[in-house]
């Protein structure tokens, strides 16, 4: 059928220009090393400044390379892919060496016996003396801290998802961008940007003047963590109701359906996948506080299983107090490793809550397919 | 089960701005009455305000009466849910529910409305607005599956077959096919000529072939420029209106001299 009219061009085709071997990345990598360890060799060698010696230098020695044998325009584009890559990694060594770091130093606290199971209460500064001087084990545990902290934030979100989500809802489906909408859209601003001991004060304060002065409880703490979460679960939700497309209301309203049952039956399902990993990152963001909840909540080291009555711990305020009153002033390596035992839970629950936020996403959302 | 529309008079506005002027219009029962004009003359405004939908806008407005076999739509104390619920609609894009499987698409006007309905009743109902909008034979095996999976045409189908699942009386259509191919195109005029013998519809249409093929009924809406009101400019049975209209401008549209 078909033939080739003019026979295929034996040298270089014209429309190539020179490459780098596919190797050259590698080679140019490998040379970057060496003549970066022998510079620091000469200077004083560490890992750090040979890291950065070695990228500069591959950086330099891939770019002139490239301009040398393909030219300014494949140069330039391996520059940008240089500062991109680089800056990806720059970004990425903090997270990395935050995990790194917890992971080793908070996995022994972890596999203690009872770590999981067992609360401070009873556990003195002997036992401690005891398991630095004797090589005991390591005594006490975050169970009533890890209780704490569940019932704290699993109070704020029954508090902050409901007020948040009929706020949203109001703001875009019935707000209108009037006066009371543009005021509460201020509102909701400021209160993104309060600072999380205001919030912390503001709850203590409010519970002492309404219950009584000394009014210290897992669900002041519960209201304190609200105050910080109702603006997070009002903008996510707010941006993910706003795009529901138009048309799905009217195609709803055209079928003589009620305005609340439109929103209640077709607007929230469709966006219910990012309304649910929107509180589940409002939850990750306030389990962490301290500050509000050591004002509000406490600090106890037995099991509370009552968020209404009584101090109540958590695994913030845990990790606060181990390391800045270990139970044991004379040894306080086994308060280090509790708190970084803590640490490494508080950090196991928020990816889970994160993985959890993907799930919801991906069991609500629209389904596609045929 | 289906009653006409007389317009009398109808003045349509965007907030401060008048969109559509003085339109008097009669719609006759069971019958299909097109809409054409240029673009952003109106057209599918007016259509809005048929059944209400025009006031889910911000700011938008009506003065003047439209009547549903006598009953004024915009009368005092009348509810736009109810009218609604008597005046189905398709919109240009096909806009099937996402979360909603084939079958409960279909159901949506009735399940949305928490009305109660036994299984026997919805299988009855799914099947007669399916095959009422030609879609059955094709989706028949797979109800259960996503309405979003479907091709562009099935789901503007299936958007009618949604719409007479409420049995309305009137079905008002905005550009249906214009998202279309030319294949589902003709699949929707088909069944727009089915439709006529039960319902009342009314199509707005930028394809002047596509209006010549369906409608009994012709209006021609025109506008002066731009920031001007929309008018209606003529009136009447479709094959006059293409082959000897009475004003100039819709001839000159009509032939394609301008538009």
């Amino acid at each position: 059928m078909t033939s080739t009219l003019t026979p295929v061009r034996s040298k270089r085709s014209a429309l190539t220009k020179g490459q780098l071997p596919k190797y050259a990345p590698y080679v140019v990598l490998a040379a970057a090393l060496i003549i970066g360890a022998a510079i620091m060799a000469l200077v004083g060698f560490n890992a750090f400044g040979w890291g950065i010696v070695s990228a500069l230098l591959f950086a330099i020695g891939l770019v002139s390379w490239s301009a040398a044998s393909e030219g300014s325009r494949k140069a330039k584009d391996k520059l940008a892919t240089c500062l991109v890559v680089g800056s990806f990694l720059v970004a990425l060594l903090p997270l990395v060496s935050v995990i790194w770091t917890v992971l080793v130093n908070g996995v022994p606290g972890l596999l203690a016996p009872g770590f999981l199971s067992t609360s401070m209460n009873g556990v003195t500064g002997v036992y401690d003396n005891r398991a630095v001087e004797e090589g005991a084990p390591v005594l006490g545990g975050i169970y009533h801290a890890l209780l704490g902290t569940v019932q704290i934030t699993l109070l704020a979100t029954l508090i902050s998802v409901p007020v948040g989500l009929l706020t949203a809802i109001y703001l875009v489906e019935y707000g209108n961008d009037g006066r009371l909408a543009r005021a509460i859209t201020f509102f909701v601003d400021v209160m993104t940007g309060i600072p999380s001991i205001v919030a912390g004060l503001f709850a203590a304060a409010f519970f002492f003047a309404v219950v009584g002065p000394g009014t210290k409880t897992g669900a002041v703490a519960a209201v304190a963590l609200s105050v910080l979460m109702i603006p997070v679960v009002v903008r996510s939700s707010e941006e993910m109701l706003k795009i529901v497309p138009n048309e799905l209301r009217e195609a709803s309203y055209a079928l003589g359906v009620r305005k609340w049952r439109t929103i209640v039956k077709v607007v929230i399902p469709t966006a219910i996948s990012g309304i649910a990993s929107g509180v589940t990152l409002a939850i990750a963001r306030v389990i962490g506080e301290t500050a509000p909840i050591l004002v509000t909540a406490g600090f106890a080291t037995s099991i509370n299983s009552n968020v209404f009555s009584g101090w109540m711990a958590s695994l913030p305020t845990f990790i606060y107090t181990q390391i800045l009153n270990p139970t044991s002033p004379a040894n306080p390596d086994p308060s280090n490793q509790r708190a970084w035992g803590a640490a490494l839970v508080l950090i196991i629950l928020v990816m889970v809550l994160n993985l959890a936020a993907r799930l919801i996403a991906r069991v609500f959302a629209p389904k596609t397919g045929r | 089960m289906s009653k006409r529309i007389d317009v009398k008079d109808l003045n349509v506005y965007y907030g401060d701005f008048l969109a559509v002027e003085d339109v008097t219009i009669n719609i006759e029962a069971k019958s299909v009455t097109a809409f054409i004009g240029p673009s952003g003359c109106g057209k599918s405004t007016f259509l809005r305000t048929l059944n209400r939908m025009h006031e889910v806008l911000p700011g938008a407005r009506v003065e003047g009466e439209v009547l549903l076999d006598g009953d004024n739509l915009y009368g005092a104390g009348v509810d736009p849910v109810t009218v609604r619920s008597q005046i189905g609609m398709v919109f240009q894009r096909p806009n099937p529910f996402p979360t909603m499987s084939i079958r409960d698409n279909v159901l949506a006007g009735v399940k949305l409305n928490n009305k109660k309905i036994s299984k026997g009743e919805a299988d009855v109902l799914v099947e007669r607005s399916l095959k009422g909008a030609n879609l059955w034979n094709e989706v028949k095996d797979r109800l259960d599956k996503p309405g979003s999976g479907l091709s562009g045409g099935q789901q503007q189908r299936l958007c009618i077959a949604r719409a007479i699942a409420v049995e309305p009386q009137v079905i008002l259509m905005d550009e249906p096919c214009s998202a279309l191919d030319p294949i589902s195109t003709l699949a929707i005029e088909d069944l727009i000529n089915e439709l006529k013998d039960q319902y009342t519809v009314v199509i707005v249409t930028h394809n002047m072939q596509q209006a010549a093929r369906v409608s009994d009924k012709t209006a021609f809406f025109n506008i002066a420029g731009t920031g001007k009101p929309g008018k209606l400019i003529e009136f009447g049975d479709t094959h006059t209106m293409f082959s000897n209209p009475a004003q100039k401008a819709t001839e000159d549209y009509v032939s394609g001299r301008f538009g």
